[in-house]
């Protein structure tokens, strides 16, 4: 349904980040459909459990999961990017219901987070914080900050979560920065470190679990590998595929065989 | 002869703390012995009273500048409600942004060249674009810094962050404006920057004056020209008026602490009778208050003429900070004489 919708979305629009949406979406699905306390008729009900983007620019995998959760109907979602629209590239917490920050400026979300688990745990909140990062994003000094002073602070409550899919605007990742050995530099920061395929839904299901579960005394971090474009044979693992547009037929191509899987 | 453990003594800072005792040279002094000479920045005193009058939701995030800044003694008082985040300016500007999504009003207290240069595209990302209800508190703006050089200058801040919509900007002058300042605004549903200085600033107000987002306090009458302006110039411009009145110059004088909104109606009135008024700031003349000021004289086709008496635009010379006062005529003499030039005609004034 995610990467379905996400194809749709792009066709409206004309460009969409579709590598970085589904090398995600196994991800945000067991995030939205398994475990994470949010209520659509209550958006910004106190006790939620937060959702971040680190990742802003994969909110085009997340609007179909908010839209299909009931935050807002399908109708306005398929006005994503037109002029007025609330729904852009990169999500806006004012004008989308479900999102519980703004973001589009790569490395900012993890801060923002440590900052809502702090705001949480002194108001005696339950409610869990997670925010999604790429892997690219882990080239931002900022995130490092961010990571030390979550540990500094011992919040268990917070989850990051990196989606390694291992490719950006420029190719590959490893090329442009190379950030390997990430599960030794979050180990360092003071994490607990879960590395994971980021596609087998019960790995995701045992990491988060243990991560949203945790009173460990320290943040979690979970170290997904993925595949960019996961889903479409012809755009996997390629960075090619990280923004572009298909065609009627590359379209149908592409939906074909995402039909053909279950997400 | 004096040090600065004679000086007035400053009730927010613990002299406990300090390890120069009995026994030192006169002229010795440490960390705790300097900030006893920042009597004008009482942050973490007023934020303590409104926190005493039930104010929960105020919390303080610093970078490793928590006993500079003042508000240490928040953080004494009230330690779960006080975050340090080390030398990280721009985690703690998204941290606070995540406070206050929780309901808190976070109050972020820092060195303004960090907190507003470094952390520009943060406060517009993460503060200012999702209309967050944090105080960002810049202190030590302008030349306070002095011979620490240009690193540690701050004359860009008004600049930058008047471009960033949404966002309130104000230069509470002394210890009194800053105390009114930080009550009056407390419920603005909005966020906040606040330009203060190092807390060595002369004193303007006796008293905590009016203050109101939009406002101006006029201070002094003047029928020949009036001066707008913020800060440490504020002072200068006070001065400036007895300096002038002796030569029969009357200049008015008005604290323009609300930069952005800016009091518009203040400056029309001097405008519509005066045919020269000045701006004047600790800020570089291009971007700053100076240019607000103009952008309200050339939207309404004010005839006057502009003067801008501020740092020019170009890096500072190393110096203490009254010498820098005095090199770029920023003190009373400084402001008496760009008046006294401008009014003679334009040709002899030395700003534009």
């Amino acid at each position: 349904m995610i990467r379905r919708e996400t194809v749709k979305l792009t066709d409206i629009c004309g460009s969409g980040h579709y590598g970085s949406a589904f090398s995600m979406a196994e991800l945000i699905a067991s995030l939205y459909y398994e475990f994470l306390h949010v209520d659509p008729k209550q958006p910004r009900w106190a006790d939620r459990d937060r959702f971040t983007m680190g990742k802003g620019h994969a909110a085009i995998g997340l609007y179909p999961v908010l839209a299909d959760l009931g935050f807002f109907t399908w109708d306005e979602l398929y006005t994503y990017t037109r002029l007025g629209s609330p729904f852009g590239d990169h999500p806006d917490m004012r004008k989308v219901k479900g999102a519980d920050f703004s973001s589009g400026s790569i490395g900012h979300n993890l801060s923002v987070s440590v900052g809502m688990a702090l705001g949480l745990r002194a108001k005696g909140s339950p409610a869990r914080v997670v925010c999604m990062m790429g892997d690219g994003e882990q080239a931002e000094g900022q995130v490092w900050e961010a990571a030390m002073s979550a540990a500094h602070y011992g919040l268990d409550s917070l989850v990051g979560i990196v989606d390694i899919n291992k490719v950006g605007s420029d190719g590959q990742v490893s090329d442009s920065m190379n950030n390997e050995p990430l599960d030794d530099k979050w180990r360092a920061f003071g994490w607990e470190v879960l590395r994971l395929d980021g596609h087998d839904y019960n790995a995701i299901g045992d990491a988060l679990d243990r991560a949203l579960n945790g009173g460990r005394g320290r943040p979690t971090v979970l170290l997904a590998d993925t595949i960019a474009g996961k889903g479409v044979s012809f755009m996997e693992g390629t960075w090619q595929w990280h923004l572009g547009f298909l065609g009627p037929t590359d379209r149908d191509r592409a939906l074909a065989e995402i039909e053909g899987a279950s997400i | 002869m004096s040090n600065v453990y004679s000086v007035p003594r400053n009730p927010s800072v613990d002299m406990t703390d300090s390890t120069v005792v009995d026994g030192f040279d006169q002229r010795s002094w440490d960390m705790v012995g300097s900030l006893n000479l920042s009597l004008q920045l009482p942050t973490g005193a007023v934020l303590i009273e409104l926190a005493e009058q039930g104010r929960d939701e105020i919390v303080v995030c610093t970078a490793d500048l928590g006993r500079p800044t003042q508000v240490i003694n928040f953080g004494k008082r009230y330690p779960h409600r006080y975050f340090n985040f080390g030398i990280a300016e721009r985690n703690m500007i998204g941290a606070a942004a995540g406070l206050a999504t929780t309901g808190f009003v976070p109050f972020v207290s820092n060195y303004s060249f960090f907190l507003a240069l470094m952390g520009a595209e943060n406060i517009r990302n993460d503060i200012a674009y999702p209309n967050l209800k944090v105080r960002l508190i810049g202190t030590h703006s302008g030349l306070a810094m002095g011979f620490y050089g240009t690193s540690h200058h701050c004359n860009e801040d008004i600049g930058l962050l008047r471009a960033i919509a949404g966002l309130t900007v104000m230069a509470p002058c002394d210890a009194n404006a800053i105390r009114s300042a930080l009550a009056a605004t407390l419920d603005h549903d909005g966020p906040i920057y606040f330009r203060v200085g190092r807390g060595r600033e002369p004193v303007v107000y006796d008293s905590p004056p009016d203050f109101r987002i939009g406002g101006s306090n006029r201070l002094r009458e003047g029928t020949d020209a009036t001066v707008f302006a913020i800060g440490n110039l504020v002072k200068a411009s006070l001065e400036a008026h007895d300096i002038l009145a002796k030569e029969g110059i009357g200049l008015g004088v008005v604290d323009m602490y609300s930069i952005r909104p800016i009091d518009e109606a203040a400056i029309l009135a001097a405008a519509g009778t005066q045919r020269v008024v000045f701006s004047a700031e600790e800020h570089n003349i291009t971007s700053g208050f100076g240019s607000a000021v103009a952008e309200v004289l050339t939207r309404h086709g004010a005839a006057t003429r502009l003067v801008r008496i501020g740092v020019p635009d170009q890096y500072s010379v190393l110096g203490p900070p009254t010498h820098l006062y005095r090199h770029y005529g920023l003190d009373g003499e400084g402001v008496a004489r760009t008046v006294r030039e401008a009014l003679r005609g334009p040709s002899a004034s030395g700003g534009t």
